[in-house]
């Protein structure tokens, strides 16, 4: 079968084991970027050269060196340094949102799958009513009411983004509904609560594991996108989309500002989607 | 994906139906779609936490401190607040069914004018950059499809990095290299061609992206039809026979994306209409989220809601013009 039958190991140590050493390139380096990412979130002072707080007008606006790697902001302070402490809000608000995202489609999706008739179509109309909403502006109608900070953006963010999940769980339920396992359960008599918390929820996560993966990476654009408006997190703390926000000004002469930030936004979001991409073609080749 | 797959069965389910019943229902179920968006719209108004009359005098005077009850209760009287919910709700849907979406709490304006005023250059936006999007998917994926090699390799990294890259820092770095260094455009957005390039690219760029893989994917499917081996067989040149029977083919599902992408596009002008200062929706509506004007916000929800049922079912009806297996006796 594979080069690991012979060795006696348990099959999910084995499917590890395969899973680590079949790792095409690109998925090893978007894994190893989010693995330094998440140790900037963890332990930003491991990887920081400069203190990201630390004025020093002396040296303020200087292009990226080898002193200051990515160049240093009106303030003199190390942007380098400044990203990486950023890390630690801004998946902090990708998670959160994710989180918040996936719950509230979770009960929305399982409920259309589960009760079909009535339930069904009236929740669908409602996924119908948020899909007719431009993602940003469903954004920006809970940073109006609820006014800007990081709760609202995780809350903004999160909602805004659910009707895409909630689909998706409720199209994958309905099929695996179908199935034969199913069929068997039902046959031999299981109530229907407990074939649903043992058959259907577990195939319906695969899918959405995948799905979650590439959509952190998106809810951090996204509330990247609300704070490059201004309507995000308060100056002070140096969040990625705060750090776009400020760099705005500063485009023309000192690019750097702008172009970093966005571009730790985007190597995160990519190195997100090509490892659930990855996940996703695993997952749908193992069914 | 699932979008298309679901519009797919939908569509094979819809054969069976008399054209006009279909179209009636169509238009019925959007009806009910713009029923629910101004239902949300007037929950948000209430939603607004604390005393709706206070917010309104503080958004119009520009002060903090609590108003006097007079003043309160002068507004309250002129917005309805005073009046049971059920009232409210019902004087609001009666509005909108006049073209009224209520009055801006900072301009003192018809939301409808303030909206009206700016959408023209929004929509010039969001029209140029799909066509773009979809010119250069579709040279992509004539160039690329079901060829393995370097390019088709390169285009397709492409692909998915657009598809990721967020709007507006593509925008910002398309505006630093070519407006700012290159000189070639005009840096603050201008109502001119040139000044519309380079927001156009930026939104269309990340749109092509998405374009590009769906599109590849299903052109790649048609590849291995039969028609395709026929057509090769009757002596046409590759080139030609993916111009003439794959495009048509591959093209249909994607048409359905063109409903999905309005919302991906107005989201994507708010944000770079702000990068190049492009006058439009976006400015408005950032002001109006920074200010907490609830209706200028909500109005804008309603309107967009309109624009995608509206473009849905044209969408499903060029679908049905555009397959002939979709055509009824």
């Amino acid at each position: 079968m594979s080069r690991f039958a012979e060795v006696t190991v348990s099959q999910p140590l084995r499917e590890v084991l395969e899973f680590i050493c079949n790792v095409p390139f690109r998925v090893a380096a978007s894994l190893a970027i989010i693995g330094f990412f998440v140790l900037a979130a963890i332990a930003p002072k491991v990887l920081q050269t400069h203190d990201p707080l630390a004025i020093d007008l002396s040296s303020s606006l200087q292009s990226p060196s080898t002193v200051h790697w990515l160049g240093t902001d009106q303030l003199g302070r190390d942007l380098y340094s400044r990203v990486l402490e950023g890390a630690g809000q801004s998946l902090a608000i990708g998670l959160g949102a994710t989180a918040l995202s996936i719950s509230v489609a979770l009960i929305l999706g399982v409920a259309a799958a589960l009760f079909a008739g009535v339930v069904d179509s009236i929740l669908t109309r409602i996924f119908d009513v948020l899909f007719a909403i431009p993602t940003l502006l469903l954004a920006l109608v809970f940073v109006t009411v609820f006014g800007p900070s990081v709760l609202t953006e995780v809350i903004a963010v999160g909602i805004a983004t659910a009707p895409g999940y909630a689909r998706m769980i409720r199209g994958q339920m309905l099929s695996i509904k179908g199935t034969g396992y199913v069929e068997a359960a039902k046959a031999l008599g299981h109530p229907f609560p407990r074939i649903a918390w043992r058959h259907i929820l577990p195939n319906t996560m695969n899918p959405l594991t995948a799905m979650m993966t590439i959509g952190v990476g998106q809810a951090i654009i996204w509330a990247s996108g609300l704070a490059f408006l201004g309507l995000g997190v308060a100056p002070p703390a140096p969040e990625w989309g705060a750090l776009l926000n400020a760099g705005r000004n500063y485009v023309i002469y000192s690019w750097w500002l702008e172009v970093i930030p966005g571009l730790a936004v985007t190597i995160f979001a990519l190195s997100l989607t090509i490892v659930g991409g990855h996940l996703q073609d695993r997952l749908e080749g193992k069914a | 994906m699932t979008l298309i797959l679901m519009k797919g069965n939908e569509a094979v389910k819809l054969v069976a139906q008399n054209p006009l019943v279909w179209f009636a229902r169509r238009i019925l179920s959007g009806v009910v779609v713009v029923w629910a968006a101004a239902t949300f719209a007037f929950l948000t108004q209430c939603l607004l936490p604390g005393d709706r009359a206070q917010i309104i005098i503080n958004v119009r005077s520009g002060n903090v401190g609590p108003a006097p009850p007079a003043e309160l209760a002068a507004v309250n009287a002129q917005y309805g607040f005073d009046q049971p919910l059920v009232v409210q709700y019902a004087n609001y849907i009666w509005r909108i069914l006049h073209g009224d979406l209520g009055e801006s709490y900072q301009q003192h304006r018809p939301v409808v004018g303030i909206i009206a005023e700016q959408i023209g250059p929004t929509i010039v936006l969001a029209i140029a950059a799909l066509l773009t999007a979809w010119a250069i998917a579709v040279l992509a994926t004539l160039l690329i499809a079901g060829r393995d090699n370097i390019w088709s390799k390169l285009l397709s990294g492409a692909q998915i990095f657009l598809a990721t890259v967020p709007p507006y820092w593509l925008a910002t770095i398309l505006l630093v290299v070519f407006a700012v260094n290159l000189r070639i455009f005009p840096v603050v957005g201008e109502s001119t061609a040139m000044g519309l390039v380079l927001p156009t690219l930026a939104l269309a760029l990340e749109l092509s992206g998405f374009f590009g893989q769906v599109v590849l994917n299903e052109f790649t499917r048609v590849l291995e039809q039969p028609f395709v081996t026929s057509a090769r067989a009757r002596g046409m040149s590759d080139f030609g026979v993916r111009l003439h029977h794959v495009l048509r083919h591959a093209a249909l599902p994607g048409i359905t994306l063109s409903g999905w992408a309005l919302g991906k596009l107005l989201s994507g002008a708010i944000l770079i209409e702000i990068v190049f200062a492009r006058q439009g929706l976006g400015g408005v509506l950032v002001a109006a989220t920074s200010s907490r004007d609830v209706p200028i916000v909500s109005g804008a929800v309603l309107i967009s809601a309109g624009l995608f049922v509206l473009l849905s079912v044209i969408v499903d009806l060029a679908y049905r013009m555009l397959d002939p297996r979709m055509k009824l006796t």
